[in-house]
């Protein structure tokens, strides 16, 4: 059994099955990567096993640690020791890094701060001081926000396409983020529908409409990327490589 | 006891007031309790039964390094303080005056500020209001002030509470900028319990290339209730102005936004926006994705937006 595992999970929206009996299983300390087409409930299913408002109304059950978890506030799972990074981070107004960075951290000393920004890819002398706003580009509030899982150590993080928003230059220092996320122990998702995301991963699943439709070690999956097939019932055949 | 340690230490003004060169006057209620005036600053104050007069004059062509601390204390539990000042920086003068109003332990506190406040040509005023409440939301505030902005001049005031309860607080300002005069004019308030914020702020931009900002950040939780009145009203070429409000509600406190902006010379510009709503989404699920809690991640969010 692994960190975290999903039992016959299924959610609905409008009448559709958005996640449809979705089993998976995490091995701790492994990084795992979720692929799959636009629409195929990636984000979806993070955001699910987090528990965030409205996505809370689900069939089946979430383990985390070997405890069912789905009757448990955001924070409550949070303070378990899982945490996400969003696609699209938010913008505040006013909040600075700092305080933003080390919000729900213990050690709050600079030397802290300055050293999780800078394994982050920032400068931490340029952005100390700044506030996590609209001033900030998307690829800077990104790192902003891996910076600040970096700083929280969870056990287990699901990061919703940490590449977007990513120039080629700073790709590196989010891979090299990921692999010290997996060295300080933590268990890694990555979700994704990016090549070069997926060969950071040891294990993926691939998704598409709503199933988990093949898994296992990132060869196998590698291979529906290079003839952009997908083993299920999708009419539509996706573009694993494009899109948004 | 006359109440004088205890501002001191509230305002953390000791360290500040260490120093020969910086100017300051400290109140409590009706009675001076100390002031030292440097080159150029004059503070002509008087007691009256229940409050001050005073006439604060920053001469001529004279720049202040330093900010000059006004503290305007209540010690007293009940008590009304009267504040009449009026204040005159001369042209080419500079100074920032940092006002605290402490109010630590009031449970029935009223507390009227009556300004008048003319900064002269090329001068520049800085009017930093800082209030300390105390956690009774006793306290009921009044600042009022009309401002006159000479030639080329700069005003920027900001009124913030660092801390306590509210109480009752209705800000009124009223600005009229000459030609190519610069007003910034900014409210930051946060509300509890019953406490009622209400503000008005107004700038009439009269001469050619006036330029104004006014900004309004307030939260309101539990029971509180927010009012913001902002007006822009430009009637000169080239003036330019925006309006900017944002409050914050949760549980069932309630804000109202109303921003008048009015233009009556066809090369004048002024925009406006105005949000209110309860705290975003995804702002407070990141924090709670870290581990706080729902109170802590909106008094985060608050924070910054206040800070
Ligand atoms: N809250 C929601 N309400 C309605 N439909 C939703 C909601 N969240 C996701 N969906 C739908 O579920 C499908 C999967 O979305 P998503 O999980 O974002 O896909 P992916 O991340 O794989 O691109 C999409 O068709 C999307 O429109
Ligand atoms: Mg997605």
């Amino acid at each position: 059994m692994g960190i975290l595992e999903t039992r016959n999970l299924g959610i609905e929206f409008n009448g559709k099955k958005i996640l449809d009996d979705v089993n998976i299983d995490l091995w701790e300390g492994h990084v795992h990567a979720i692929v799959g087409p636009n629409g195929a409930g990636k984000s979806t299913l993070a955001y699910t096993i987090m528990g965030l408002g409205g996505y809370r109304n689900i069939s089946g059950d979430i383990l985390f640690q070997g405890e069912s978890i789905k009757d448990l506030r955001i924070d409550e799972r949070a303070r378990r020791g899982m945490t996400l990074g969003w696609q699209e981070p938010a913008r505040y107004e006013g909040l600075s890094i700092e305080k933003f960075v080390t919000a729900a951290v213990e050690d709050k000393s600079h030397k802290k701060i300055r050293e999780v920004l800078g394994k982050a890819g920032l400068n931490p002398n340029l952005y100390l001081k700044r506030a996590v706003d609209r001033t900030l580009s998307g690829g800077e509030r990104k790192k902003i926000e891996l910076a600040s899982i970096l700083a929280l150590k969870p056990k287990l993080v699901m990061l919703d396409e940490p590449d977007s928003g990513i120039d080629v230059a700073s790709l590196r220092n989010i891979f090299d983020a990921i692999k010290l996320l997996k060295e300080n122990g933590s268990t890694v998702v990555l979700i994704t529908h990016s090549l070069e995301v997926l060969n950071q991963a040891e294990h993926a699943f691939l998704m598409c409409c709503g199933k988990i439709v093949e898994q296992g070690k990132i060869e196998k999956i590698r291979k529906y990327f290079e003839k952009k097939c997908i083993p299920c019932t999708h009419e539509n055949i996706p573009d694993l490589n494009g899109g948004a | 006891m006359d109440g004088v340690e205890e501002l001191y230490r509230l305002s953390k003004l000791d360290k500040a007031l260490e120093d020969p060169n910086v100017g300051h006057i400290v109140i409590n209620l009706n009675k001076i309790l100390d002031k030292r005036l440097i080159p150029g600053l004059e503070i002509d104050a008087r007691e009256l039964e229940d409050g001050i007069d005073a006439r604060i004059t920053v001469r001529e062509g004279t720049v202040i390094e330093k900010p000059v601390h006004l503290c305007f204390g209540v010690t007293h539990e009940k008590a009304v303080q009267r504040i009449k000042t009026e204040v005159e920086i001369q042209e080419n003068a500079e100074v920032l005056f940092l006002a605290h109003c402490i109010f630590p332990n009031a449970v029935d506190v009223t507390h009227i500020m009556d300004a008048r406040i003319t900064v002269g040509e090329n001068a520049k005023y800085t009017y930093l209001e800082k209030h300390i409440h105390g956690e009774y939301g006793g306290t009921k505030v009044y600042p009022k002030a009309r401002v006159e902005l000479g030639k080329n001049s700069r005003f920027k005031t900001e009124f913030e509470l660092l801390s306590g309860r509210v109480g009752l607080i209705e800000i009124d300002y009223e600005t009229v900028c000459r030609e190519e005069s610069v007003m910034e004019m900014t409210s930051k308030v946060s509300g509890r319990g019953n406490d009622i914020i209400r503000i008005s702020e107004v700038g009439h931009l009269v001469g050619e290339h006036a330029r104004g900002v006014l900004t309004s950040r307030v939260a309101v939780r539990e029971n509180a209730k927010a009012e913001v009145h902002n007006k822009l009203n430009a009637t000169a070429a080239y003036a330019r102005g925006h309006v900017d409000c944002k409050e914050i509600i949760q549980d069932n406190g309630i804000a109202t936004a109303i921003p008048i902006v009015q233009v009556s010379h066809p090369k004048a510009h002024i925009t406006h926006e105005a949000s209110i709503g309860s705290v975003d989404t995804k702002q407070l699920e990141t924090l709670m994705a870290r581990g706080l809690t729902e109170d802590e991640a909106v008094e985060l969010i608050i924070e910054g937006l206040l800070s």
